[in-house]
């Protein structure tokens, strides 16, 4: 059953729920909140990468009496934040350091001014330990840094058989891509507050996406049962993963030192912090070896993922899983497999950031594309459009595709509203004969799965609540949280459509685990199609207890509901629905194999980039961004717009600007001054297109579109910038000192092998 | 160094048209004492080093990053920050074109970036779109891509802004 039934207030642009008090400056953000008698936590972090702590010593100038001091003898639980893989990273260092910045003391004074001296007066003495801060360092495995073989994750993926494809190739084409860490820079840093008392327990209130993350960490760390642990999201300055597992670290902390110090203790991270200690983009390397036929159709692929996991696993094998199903791009081939691991090494561990792996992925595919089309001599548009996925055809993993998809038609569109051909043509013309300024065209398609990765929602188990009071006002009961992607907004549409009311008529509870049921982690572009299922479910079943009750009829008007709230709530007290996840029931997924349903649906996207690159000072600049995508139906179009919008411009930043630079495994550059995200001067004109095809699975037919804008702007800027300078490009960032050096040095690397090679990628 | 050896000045300006004093360290940061002193917490900070324009505020009607200025700087002068654009409650125009058209999404740039839009319309009533998007380039906002700020100030070309900062008092926040 398709949802496309005409509605009132779904699809239209519903002002954002929380958006007076952003405009009006009375959000409070968890800095600005101040509770009596509160003190300020630091922490002390390590300044290697890797040995054991053999000595702690206060230093000399400072009174410490003044100070709560603790350490790792001071956790009345668990030393580990649980997370995927137990007992892996801890609170705080006891032996030994697996990482520069890795926390090992922490301070507490009721003056923020005077803790830096004292951070800065705590000596730790080391016996160092070989340190591995590489993709290749690790899996030369002659240094073991985390567990017996340093691989957090491997995975495997087996579709038909790709070795006997090799010998019908017209083309065998190889390459190699690199994608480097990036920062998610939200623009508030991480923050939170804790609070203990023997009677509540603790209280936690912080900028964070998964208030139920932070609780079940909590409930290790301090041995404390769950209702003695309460978890308040404060309004949260953005997030994009960031904000995904490092809250539970910073809440065990401040946790630990409000316990010890009997007051409440603040911890903000100041930017210096935030950039050099939290989690970033795992760094990747992408292989891909490919057989095509004479006319350009995919053959065999054979592709090896590598990430950099960092020093503990916490997120990886799930960021590597995405990373992995992502890695064939929309394209049918009945021969692929898929090697894939996340390493180890001695950097602080990489985590959640947009689009969680596929970023990486979707960039070598996108990339290779072009390389393959090259080599066919047919052009990068037809390339693709001879391998699109269509309705009927089986992904990577055997996903049989069920629902339409359009992904040619979705060409055609990218193609007409850049003006493509045009363009391209005169770009050519001009770029042969004329001018220092050269441009080009590039094109990336791809898709993103909307949701937990397989089995991952059956085991989330979602839940929802729905109150209405005497008047009829609404409040949703979720976890799931706002950090600026609309969640407040897009949940009251849902409501008020289904109940016939408006969105004044509802409210958001604030994400509190004392008073919301888990929702589940807003991640993994799940919540308007999941999350937002569930609420409208459970609106549906809030009107459903009112006409048990015989006080409502099948269509009621807004005054007639309101009516029967009232005469509810006077006969029986509270008015309250539920709404549990129920597995679609046509969805299957193998674990063991890695084979099935990978995710309920996929947003599919044509994105085109239009660029300059300047010769003389190897400058690239994006002129003008295009993007067409299908999202099922879209909700809220100003909501979904901003989304695409600054999506593409992280990815702008992914691919010419956003450079960590580490030094023995710490980044160097961890400054806003030196590390450079794309300001208003220099994100490209971007135009958003949507196709809407409503999906069975969201409510009103809405898929999952969050992560979606970040998967493909920067192989398409790379792949404009080959159409512009004649270069490959296989690394991002490109700053200019790399064109510069390319430019400077030898024609590209050849990529085409001997037909005929049987070998795979090394 | 401790607190108690710092000598301490009363500084006195006028905060969103409401004259205010502070006893306070002279090279505490304006931010500090916007935030702690007078609980204008709408003045956010980002980075702390002048990069990302969170902290913006207008100083005599000059737009700076209040993490730069020391309270010194300030005194004697007129400060106008996010909470001194409404009148009575009422959103000045930039405000609702921000809130309308989807400049605002996380809202921790907003109040900074709606002052240098501000700021940017009373020097020129009427920019083109390269003098806005030169305008807000001070401004790191991570979540819009800055498309629909850019509308925003668009939009509020349109229409003359209020002169907020003679808005009598505070009228948002508490």
């Amino acid at each position: 059953m398709r949802d496309a039934t005409p509605t009132r207030i779904v699809g239209t642009p519903a002002l954002r729920k929380e958006g007076f008090g952003k405009v009006t400056g009375a959000a409070r953000y968890i800095d600005d909140i101040v509770l009596p008698g509160m003190w300020h936590g630091a922490t002390v972090r390590s300044s290697i990468a890797r040995g054991a702590i053999k000595d702690i010593r206060f230093g000399a100038g400072i009174n410490w009496d003044e100070f709560v001091i603790v350490t790792a003898k001071d956790i009345p639980g668990a030393n580990c934040i649980p997370l995927i893989v137990d007992n892996d990273q801890p609170v705080l260092a006891e032996a030994r350091v697996n990482h520069p910045e890795e926390p090992v003391v922490l301070l507490a004074h009721p003056d923020k001014a005077r803790l830096h001296e004292a951070v800065v007066a705590v000596e730790i003495d080391y016996d160092p330990l070989p340190a591995l801060f590489t993709i290749e360092e690790s899996e030369r495995q002659q240094t073991i840094v985390w567990g017996e073989d340093n691989v957090i994750k491997y995975f495997l993926v087996e579709k038909g058989d790709v070795d006997s494809a090799w010998q019908h190739a017209a083309h065998i084409v190889s390459g190699e891509y690199r994608t480097g860490a990036q920062e998610q820079l939200y623009i508030e840093n991480n923050g939170v507050i804790a609070e203990w008392s023997e009677t509540d327990g603790l209280i936690i209130r912080g900028s964070m996406q998964c208030p139920y993350y932070v609780h079940k960490a909590l409930l290790r760390v301090f041995d404390l049962p769950a209702e003695k642990v309460r978890v308040i999201q404060a309004e949260t300055g953005g997030a994009f993963g960031g904000k995904e597992d490092y809250p539970s670290l910073i809440a065990a902390h401040a946790g630990l030192l409000a316990l010890k110090a009997g007051h409440p203790v603040k911890i903000i991270y100041d930017r210096e912090e935030d950039l050099a200690a939290t989690t970033k983009r795992h760094p990747s390397r992408t292989r891909y070896r490919t057989a095509v036929d004479k006319d350009g159709h995919l053959l065999a692929m054979d592709i090896q993922v590598d990430l950099d996991g960092g020093a503990y696993a916490t997120v990886s094998p799930t960021v590597l899983s995405r990373a992995t199903i992502h890695s064939a791009g929309p394209y049918l081939c009945e021969n692929i497999r898929v090697r894939s691991h996340a390493w180890a090494t001695n950097v602080p561990p990489h985590g959640a950031f947009r689009g969680f792996g596929s970023p990486q992925t979707i960039f070598g595919i996108e990339r290779h594309m072009d390389q393959i089309a090259k080599a066919v001599g047919i052009s990068p548009e037809e390339v693709r459009r001879r391998n699109f996925l269509a309705q009927g055809n089986a992904t990577a993993t055997g996903q049989l595709i069920r629902d339409p998809i359009d992904l040619r038609g979705m060409m055609d569109r990218a193609l007409k509203v850049s003006d493509y051909h045009a363009k391209r043509a005169r770009f050519a013309r001009e770029n042969a004969t004329s001018s220092a300024i050269k441009h080009g065209m590039g094109i990336a398609s791809f898709m993103h799965g909307a949701g937990f990765t397989g089995s991952g929602e059956r085991y989330l188990n979602s839940l929802v609540g729905l109150e209405a009071d005497a008047s009829g006002h609404l409040t949703v009961l979720v976890s799931s949280t706002e950090f600026g992607q609309g969640t407040n907004t897009m949940l009251s549409q849902v409501v008020a459509e289904a109940l016939g009311l408006s969105c004044e008529d509802v409210s958001i509870a604030q994400p509190d685990t004392n008073r919301v049921p888990n929702s589940g982690p807003t991640v993994a572009s799940r919540t308007t199609m999941i999350v937002g299922r569930l609420v409208h479910d459970a609106a549906l079943a809030l009107a459903g207890i009112l006409r048990e009750k015989n006080l409502l009829s099948e269509e009621f008007s807004a005054d007639e509901f309101r009516a029967a709230c009232a005469a509810y709530t006077a006969q029986f007290g509270a008015l309250r629905s539920e709404a549990r996840y129920q597995p679609p029931k046509d969805i299957f997924w193998d674990d063991a194999k890695y084979q099935g349903d990978a995710y309920p649906a996929f947003a599919w996207a044509v994105y085109v980039a239009e660029v300059a690159v300047d010769t003389r000072t190897y400058a690239a600049e994006v002129v003008n961004f295009y993007t067409v995508q299908e999202v099922g139906r879209v909700m809220n179009p100003v909501l979904a717009a901003g989304q695409i919008e600054g999506g593409v411009a992280q990815g702008v930043g992914y691919a010419l600007y956003e450079k960590v630079v580490w030094k023995d495994g710490r980044m160097s550059n961890n400054q806003m001054t030196n590390y450079i995200m794309p300001t208003a001067a220099d994100v490209p004109n971007i135009e958003v297109y949507f196709e809407e095809m409503p999906c069975e699975h969201g409510p009103y037919g809405a898929k999952g579109l969050g992560e979606l804008p970040h998967d493909g702007p920067a192989p398409a800027i790379l792949n404009a910038i080959q159409d512009a300078a004649g270069i490959s490009f296989t690394s991002i960032p490109l700053l200019p000192e790399d064109i510069f050096l390319r430019m400077a040095e030898a024609p590209e690397p050849e990529c085409l092998e001997t037909v005929g090679s049987a070998k795979g990628p090394e | 160094m401790s607190a108690a050896k710092i000598q301490l000045s009363e500084i006195r300006f006028k905060v969103n048209g409401v004259e205010r004093s502070a006893t306070v360290p002279p090279m505490k940061r304006l931010l500090d004492v916007l935030r702690e002193d007078f609980e204008l917490t709408g003045v956010k900070e980002g980075c702390g080093e002048g990069e990302c324009g969170s902290c913006s505020v207008l100083l005599d009607g000059v737009l700076v990053n209040s993490c730069l200025v020391p309270a010194l700087q300030a005194s004697g002068c007129e400060v106008l920050t996010v909470e001194g654009l409404a009148t009575n409650g009422a959103l000045a125009h930039i405000q609702r074109t921000f809130l309308e058209l989807g400049g605002t999404q996380c809202g921790i740039c907003t109040p900074g970036m709606m002052l240098a839009a501000e700021s940017l319309l009373r020097k020129n009533p009427h920019p083109d779109l390269d003098a806005i998007r030169e305008g807000l380039a001070g401004n790191l906002c991570r979540c819009t891509g800055y498309m629909r700020i850019i509308d925003a100030v668009k939009s509020a070309i349109q229409e003359p802004i209020l002169a907020a900062d003679l808005a009598p008092e505070e009228t948002v926040h508490k």
